[in-house]
């Protein structure tokens, strides 16, 4: 076992763990924040996307152990004062979901997109969500609601 | 799925990180960014005893210039490469390349020398630091050598590097004014390339004076494209290039998978090298 210390959504957690814990099952198991869901065995779908000291990484691609001394940001943690973050309000008033099992990666993935980009193209919102995937293919909407997060008119 | 148990280490130092795999011996895996291992591990495909956390070792991040050379550190993150204004002035065809690596946030933690190391012939870098005639420094308990980027890649998943050592530095020779394309067919954005092709391309007087050319995953190394490369010298026109890209696969013995035959591939190698070579002369 491995000690570790864990900033979560604000909250600092200090635990012993398997260095083969990863640091989503970490977060699902250990932690109880299950807003970060576990989609493939591949990292492929991005779903469980967090954002770990200012960027986005699959959790599912991260020990535990490697986030000692870091700081996670889960979709759990976005909201401000009962306030939903731009993006998540931009996701609910556009419709940006069906099933909502890949929301969590995708807002956070958009949440990093919009922090190095705050006027990205619909071109550019495609690239940046290009490691997370929606099988219900709503692709348009989330574009759509990245679109209005940022601020932009969104005609289409 | 969740990985095999392992024991862990994570050195500060080099220093450190040698020892500790001189005393752990061949049961050790590096860990660089873990975007290749973590999934393996997951898959139950590798089973260390102990895993050798690099990532907390400053001196092994970062990029600096050197008369003419462009030093990268192996655990330099391919976000990192992509942005860096010396890479995109000096060796362009890595940035453009890496930044067709998977996608942002696995870009984010993987690193240029675990890439490397990890020598999957389907792993588009490989082919572009042989493109780049780059030097690979590898430090162990003897101290440092210098492996050529054309002596690095042995097999499938298989460098020359020996159980003890770690590999610290990239060292690439600047090609300003190469022109270069990094051309790759894959069946999904973030897919590994079915076949990739590194093109450098130096012009002169309207001619093509020199051409480097990186394959991706037509073997069980990234190889170079000897007999075209011989063939562009002089090539003026794309019909001249046209012919050139035609003994691309020369040599080659590409493997066979779900998503293409050897013979497929082969053609791929035809195509892309043509596209490749084109785009980088500025002559498409």
């Amino acid at each position: 076992m491995t000690r570790i210390s864990v900033k979560v959504d604000g909250t600092t957690y200090e635990d012993e763990v398997e260095p083969r814990l990863l640091l989503v099952h970490y977060l699902r198991d250990r932690l109880g924040l299950t807003g970060t869901p576990v989609g493939c065995d591949t990292s492929n779908c991005g779903a469980c996307t967090v954002d770990l000291d200012g960027e986005s990484v699959k959790s599912c691609s991260v020990l535990a152990v490697q986030a000692d001394g870091s700081e996670v940001t889960t979709v759990q943690g976005l909201a401000r004062d009962g306030e939903w973050h731009p993006l998540q309000s931009a996701f609910h008033e556009r419709h940006a979901l069906q099933c909502g099992y890949c929301t969590p990666g995708m807002i956070m993935a958009a949440r990093d997109l919009l922090r190095e980009n705050p006027d990205p193209t619909a071109d550019d919102v495609r690239q940046a969500l290009e490691g997370n995937l929606c099988r219900c293919t709503g692709y348009q909407n989330i574009v759509r609601a990245v679109l209005a997060a940022s601020g932009q008119e969104v005609t289409t | 799925m969740i990985p095999p148990a392992f024991e862990y280490a994570r050195p500060a130092s080099v220093e450190e990180a040698v020892r500790t795999l001189a005393d752990a011996g061949e049961d050790a895996k590096v860990l660089a960014g873990g975007q290749s291992l973590l999934p393996l591990l997951r898959l139950r495909l590798a089973f260390p005893e102990l895993v050798v956390d690099i990532g907390r070792i400053p001196e092994l991040r970062g990029i600096r210039e050197d008369e003419g050379t462009l030093i990268i550190g192996a655990m330099t993150s391919h976000h990192d490469v992509i942005r860096d204004p010396r890479v995109r002035r000096h060796a362009g065809l890595l940035a453009a390349a890496t930044a067709t690596v998977a996608d942002p946030a696995v870009r984010h933690r993987g690193t240029l020398g675990g890439s490397l190391a990890h020598a999957d012939p389907a792993g588009d870098l490989p082919a572009v630091i042989l493109a780049l005639d780059a030097t690979l420094i590898a430090e162990g308990p003897a101290g440092r050598r210098a492996i050529p980027a054309r002596e690095f890649f042995v097999d499938y998943l298989q460098t020359a590097l020996h159980p003890d050592e770690l590999l610290v530095e990239v060292e690439i020779p600047t090609v300003d004014g190469w022109g270069f394309h990094y051309e790759k067919f894959h069946r999904v954005a973030q897919a590994w390339a079915v076949v990739g092709v590194a093109a450098l391309v130096r012009r002169d007087n309207g001619h093509i004076a020199e051409a480097r050319i990186g394959l991706t995953n037509m073997g069980s190394t990234p190889l170079r494209a000897a007999a075209t490369e011989e063939a562009l010298v002089g090539a003026a026109a794309p019909g001249a290039v046209q012919r050139a890209a035609e003994v691309a696969a020369d040599g080659t013995h590409p493997s066979s998978d779900p998503s293409a035959s050897p013979a497929y591939r082969a053609h791929l190698a035809q195509v892309l090298t043509k596209r490749a070579v084109l785009t980088a002369g500025g002559m498409g």
